[in-house]
C-alpha cells in the first residue's frame, strides 16, 4: 500500500492550481495515506486550502522563516527528512515542481518518474517523451522511495469536499546558505492564467503584430478566456514568452482552444493535445492545423475575429 | 575560473519521430542527430561568459556513444577549449549522468556547470538539479538571464509565474531555457579548428561512477490519434456550432 507525501506548490497566498491536479493523480494510488506538505513562512490560508481536497488525510504544515520563498535548496533537505515515513514524494510538474523534486529525488539517491500522465499501478507510470509525441509506459524499482512530477494537464483538479487535519510540525533538517531569493518579477494580468483556464484564445504569426494582438485579446475577454501565442507569434516579438504554448512553452488543456492565425506546427501541437474542441481559423486552408481542429474556418482572421466577437455573447 | 558545459546527442528537433511498431522505441537509426537545443544554448552562455573575461576555459562533455563525439566536435566548433567523451553504450539515467558529471566536477573544479533544462528526447528535466544536489551546490533552473558578480552569480528564471531571480554562491549549476540567448552558427574555419582540440575519451568505470538502477521502459506508443473534425463556412455556423456544443 502506497504512503503518499504530495508537496504543495503555492505563491504563499494561494495553492497553485496543478496542486489539486496532482492530488488527483496521487488518489490513484488508493494510498493508506496522502499527506500534504505545505512549505510556509507565517501561516497564509495555504494549508487550509490543502485540507479542502478530496483524497487528502492530513496537512503537514511546515512553518520556517527559511521556506518563504520555497526555494528547492532549502526544501529539499526537510523532504528528504520526512521522506522517510513514505513511500512516494510527489509534486505538480510546475516550474516549482520540477526544479524541487530531482533535487530531493538524487539526496535521496533514487530516480524520478517526470511527468506521470497515468498511473497504472504504484509503480508502474504512462509518461510521454518527445513533447508527448510518444507516450512510454515506464517501471519503477518498488524497493526504494518513488520520487514524481505529475503532468497536471493529464488531470481534473480534486474537488473540495474534504476537511481533513491541519498539523503543525517541525522538520530538523541542515538548510544551506548558498542560495538566496532576490526578486520576482509576476505578470499582473486580469485575463485567466493561461495554465488553468478553461477557455483559450491563440495567436499565430498570421496576427501580424503586437498591436493586431488587440483582436485577440477582444475575443479572449469576451468569452473570459486566456491568451496565448504560438512561438513563431513570441519570436516575431508580438507578444512576450510567458504566453507561448507549445512544446518549448506551456502545455495546456483547455475545454476550448481557438487558434487564430496558427498553421500549427507539431511545436505549437505539442502543447495543445489534450485540449477539449480545438477551433482554428486561418486563411490558409491547406495549414496544418485544420487536420487536428475540431471546427475549422478558412477566413481571413481580420475579418472572422471581429465578426466573432460580436456574435458572440 | 573553469566552465564546464554538458551536451547530449539527441534527435534533432525538426524530425518527425516515429514509434517502432513493436513498442520497443522510437526510431532512431538513420535519424538526423543533432545536440539537445537547450544545451546548445549552454553551450552559447558559457562562450559569452569567457568572452566576457568571466572564464578562462570552456570544457564540454558528453556521456553517450561512439558518435556522441559529433556534437563535441560541434560544442568545439562553438568554441569550447576540449572535450570529455565518456563513453556508454546504452542510456543511461539522469541520477546516473548526474554522478558521472558529480565526478568530472570533482576533478576540474570549474566555477559553473551549464546543461540544458531538459533533453528533447526524454524530457526528463532532471540531470542539473541531480548534479547540484550531489555536489551539494546551488542550482540555478530554467535559467533566461546569467549575470557573474565575482563569486556570486545573479539568475533569473523563467518560472510559472513569471520572472524570479536568485543570487548563488559559485560553483552553481545552471540549466538553460529559451530565451537565455540565441547560439551562433558554426563556421566552416571553425569546424576545421576544432578537428585539432582534444577530446579525451573516459568511462563509468574510470571515474568510479556506478549506474544507477534504471526506470524500466516497457511500452512505447504513439498518442491517441485526433481526427480532424468538420470545416465551417462562415462564423455564424462556428457560433452555432459552439452553442450546440455547449462551449459558448
Amino acid at each position: 500500500m502506497a504512503k503518499v507525501l504530495l508537496i504543495a506548490d503555492h505563491d504563499g497566498e494561494n495553492l497553485n492550481p496543478t496542486t489539486p491536479k496532482a492530488v488527483a493523480c496521487a488518489a490513484d494510488f488508493s494510498p493508506e495515506a496522502l499527506d500534504v506538505a505545505v512549505f510556509v513562512s507565517g501561516d497564509n490560508g495555504v494549508a487550509d486550502q490543502a485540507a479542502k481536497l478530496d483524497g487528502v488525510s492530513r496537512v503537514l504544515r511546515i512553518d520556517n522563516p527559511a521556506n518563504e520563498h520555497c526555494l528547492a535548496a532549502m526544501l529539499a533537505p526537510q523532504i528528504v527528512k520526512m521522506a522517510a515515513d513514505y513511500t512516494h514524494v510527489l509534486v505538480a510538474g510546475s516550474t516549482f515542481g520540477k526544479d524541487l523534486m530531482a533535487r530531493v529525488a538524487a539526496l535521496l539517491g533514487v530516480l524520478q518518474v517526470s511527468d506521470i500522465m497515468k498511473v497504472e499501478s504504484d509503480y508502474v507510470f504512462q509518461r510521454p517523451i518527445y513533447a508527448g509525441n510518444a507516450i512510454t509506459t515506464v517501471e519503477a524499482p518498488s524497493d526504494q522511495v518513488l520520487c514524481g512530477t505529475v503532468r497536471a494537464a493529464s488531470y481534473q483538479a480534486a474537488g473540495e469536499g474534504n476537511s481533513a487535519s491541519v498539523e503543525d510540525i517541525s522538520v530538523d533538517a541542515e538548510l544551506p546558505d548558498h542560495t538566496r531569493f532576490v526578486s520576482v518579477e509576476t505578470h499582473k494580468s486580469d485575463r485567466p492564467d493561461l495554465q488553468t483556464a478553461p477557455r483559450v484564445v491563440s495567436g499565430g504569426r498570421g496576427v501580424g503584430s503586437g498591436e493586431n494582438f488587440d483582436i485577440i485579446y477582444k475575443l479572449a475577454d469576451k468569452i473570459n478566456a486566456g491568451v496565448g501565442a504560438s512561438r513563431a507569434a513570441v519570436d516575431a516579438g508580438y507578444v512576450p514568452n510567458d504566453m507561448q504554448v507549445g512544446q518549448t512553452g506551456k502545455i495546456i488543456a483547455p475545454e476550448l482552444y481557438i487558434a487564430v492565425g496558427i498553421s500549427g506546427a507539431i511545436q505549437h501541437w505539442a502543447g495543445i493535445k489534450d485540449a477539449g474542441t480545438i477551433v482554428a481559423i486561418n486563411k490558409d486552408e491547406e495549414a496544418p492545423i485544420f487536420e487536428v481542429a475540431d471546427l475549422g474556418l478558412v477566413a481571413d482572421l481580420f475579418d472572422a475575429v471581429p465578426e466573432l466577437e460580436q456574435k458572440l455573447g | 575560473m573553469k566552465l564546464m558545459v554538458s551536451v547530449k546527442r539527441v534527435v534533432d528537433y525538426n524530425v518527425r519521430i516515429q514509434v517502432k511498431p513493436d513498442g520497443s522505441g522510437v526510431v532512431t537509426d538513420g535519424v538526423k542527430m543533432s545536440m539537445n537545443p537547450f544545451d546548445e544554448i549552454a553551450m552559447e552562455e558559457a562562450l559569452r561568459i569567457k568572452e566576457a573575461g568571466n572564464a578562462e576555459e570552456i570544457i564540454a562533455v558528453t556521456i553517450g556513444e561512439q558518435k556522441a563525439q559529433e556534437q563535441l566536435r560541434t560544442a568545439l566548433a562553438m568554441g569550447a577549449d576540449r572535450a570529455i567523451h565518456v563513453e556508454v553504450d546504452e542510456d543511461i539515467q539522469p541520477l546516473t549522468a548526474a554522478r558521472v558529471l558529480k565526478a568530472l566536477a570533482d576533478k576540474e573544479q570549474p566555477g559553473m556547470v551549464l546543461l540544458g533544462k531538459q533533453a528533447i528526447d526524454d524530457d526528463q528535466g532532471q540531470t542539473g538539479q541531480m548534479l547540484a544536489a550531489l555536489w551539494d551546490r546551488p542550482q540555478a533552473t530554467f535559467a533566461s538571464k546569467v549575470d557573474l558578480d565575482g563569486q556570486k552569480a545573479k539568475v533569473t528564471r523563467e518560472v510559472d509565474a513569471g520572472l524570479e531571480t536568485i543570487e548563488v554562491d559559485l560553483p552553481a549549476v545552471v540549466t538553460t531555457d529559451l530565451r537565455l540567448n540565441e547560439p551562433r552558427y558554426v563556421k566552416l574555419p571553425d569546424i576545421m579548428k576544432a578537428k585539432k582540440k582534444p577530446i579525451d575519451t573516459t568511462s563509468l568505470a574510470d571515474l568510479g561512477v556506478e549506474a544507477a538502477p534504471g526506470l524500466k521502459v516497457t511500452n512505447t506508443a504513439p498518442p491517441p490519434e485526433r481526427q480532424g473534425g468538420k470545416k465551417v463556412e462562415s462564423v455564424d455556423e462556428l457560433v452555432s456550432e459552439l452553442k450546440n456544443r455547449g462551449l459558448i
